[in-house]
């Protein structure tokens, strides 16, 4: 039997929607049918990691279980253990995915232990223990956090969502009314979903794409064709992956559970950090709150740096990194990370000169305009980087 | 403890709006952003004596000036 992946075929939709009806007639009643939600999970993960996808599904089991005993045992025992058992705890939350990131490195070769979604899954049971950790997580019920770790709409690639908003709708079924209103929304992304992936992102990825790239390459050198290929692939990745996002945030929805957004206009940021609350923002407030905010705390804490300011840009270069390492262990994800990084202190640096300098700089629709087009450019710059093209095309130059 | 906190609010926004208005919205009027809140959180742990961990921080429920007071109050119990 071929496998599904979510979210990729006709056949796929047409299933989701069939079985989803039941689960939708009953929560228009104000009700939730759990066991039937749970059938709908066992089923929609057989179809996506079953057949052809068997050794995925064994090595999502084997994760599971993983980190259901770490999550639990750390919850048990988390009380006046110190930071040695907390830093080990999030180490070896994190090993199943440092593994599958590393092993391509070594043997050149794919890890038996990774699966689809994996990182997505990390990122969820880190959160976890973090907020366990903090004392803010009180209540935790295995069945809970299978539930929140395995719910199938957002199980491949989120929106990452959080354990304390996701077990308040676990546990409240929304009212008719509110429902109703989560329904229409969801049949509505569902359907931008539809114009966004499977028809500019496909106009984009799979028409154009291969044809700026050949042009690119033709040129055997830096040419206008390179500037293309970076605004296509921008364009590409913006409709592709908000597409896949809205599908999942839709179904969410028509389940009942109000999974946060991943996009919110990108491409109309004034500045790196304002882009960075307006792209993948389940991605970026996670690393905000989980990395950023904890790193920095503690640098300024334990007085590491002299001044704040240098330790939020230790904060900066620490968060962009890891995301850059997470995407994988390339020169080019790497390189991306760095220039996020490079081009947020960069901006804290002029809001900090335009605050002291009001009354000298000008401000109009003008400078607005100007700001929101720098920023699309920075941006666009940096998904060339991170398209890989770029190690394409060097090596075609040689 | 009110005239401390707001004193607190006030040498990281760099405003006294924030003493002026108990009401202002400091993340919507732009006045705290992450490096602010991380800030404040240092500070309110240092005068204080309590511990604020980043997760507790829901920013709708530190909005404003009030608001941030009335968390301290909770927390001190």
């Amino acid at each position: 039997m071929k496998s599904l992946s979510p979210y990729e075929t006709p056949y796929y939709f047409i299933l989701l929607i069939i079985l989803l009806l039941p689960l939708i007639l009953r929560l228009l009643e104000g009700k939730r049918s759990m066991w039937y939600q749970n059938l709908l999970t066992f089923f929609f993960l057989i179809l996506s990691f079953g057949g052809n996808n068997k050794s995925q599904g064994i090595a999502l089991i084997f994760y599971i279980v993983w980190q259901i005993a770490l999550v639990s045992t750390f919850f048990w025992f988390n009380q006046k253990r110190g930071q040695l058992f907390f830093y080990s705890a999030v180490l070896l939350a994190i090993l199943p995915l440092i593994i599958v990131k590393v092993t391509p490195l070594v043997t050149g070769g794919i890890s038996f232990i990774g699966f689809l979604g994996i990182s997505y899954l990390t990122f969820k049971s880190v959160q976890v223990v973090m907020e366990i950790h903090d004392g803010v997580i009180k209540e935790y019920k295995i069945s809970y956090f299978l539930q929140f770790l395995l719910f199938f709409p957002t199980i491949s690639s989120g929106p990452i969502d959080r354990y304390r908003r996701f077990v308040g709708d676990l546990e409240n079924v929304p009212e008719r009314f509110e429902y109703v209103g989560l329904l229409g929304k969801g049949i509505q992304m569902i359907f931008l979903g539809f114009l966004y992936k499977f028809i500019l992102g496909y106009l984009l990825g799979k028409q154009l794409l291969p044809f700026v790239a050949s042009a690119a390459l033709a040129e055997r050198g830096f040419s206008i064709n390179l500037l293309f290929y970076m605004y296509v692939y921008s364009m590409y990745l913006f409709f592709d992956f908000a597409g896949y996002s809205l599908f999942a945030v839709g179904t969410s929805y028509l389940m009942g559970y109000a999974t946060p957004v991943n996009f919110n206009k990108p491409f109309l940021s004034v500045n790196i950090k304002d882009f960075w609350n307006r792209w993948h923002m389940s991605l970026s407030f996670w690393f905000r709150d989980y990395v950023y905010m904890r790193l920095v705390f503690t640098l300024i804490k334990k007085k590491i740096f002299k001044s704040r300011v240098t330790a939020s840009y230790a904060g900066y270069l620490g968060l962009f990194l890891l995301m850059g390492a997470w995407h994988g262990l390339t020169w080019y994800y790497l390189v991306y990370g760095l220039y996020h990084a490079g081009l947020i202190i960069l901006t804290d640096r002029w809001t900090r000169f335009k605050r002291k300098h009001q009354a000298k700089i000008p401000s109009s629709r003008w400078t607005k305009f100007l700001a929101v087009g720098l920023t699309f450019h920075a941006v666009c710059l940096s998904f060339l980087i991170f398209s890989g093209f770029l190690d394409t095309f060097f090596k075609s130059l040689h | 403890m009110n005239e401390e906190v707001l004193t607190i609010l006030e040498e990281i926004t760099g405003t006294d709006e924030v003493k002026n208005n108990l009401d202002i919205d400091i993340f919507a009027e732009n006045l705290l952003d992450s490096l602010g809140t991380i800030q404040l959180l240092v500070e309110l742990e240092d005068h204080f004596q309590i511990s604020i961990p980043v997760s507790e921080f829901d920013r709708k429920q530190w909005s404003t000036p009030r608001k941030i007071i009335q968390q301290l109050k909770d927390s001190q119990g």
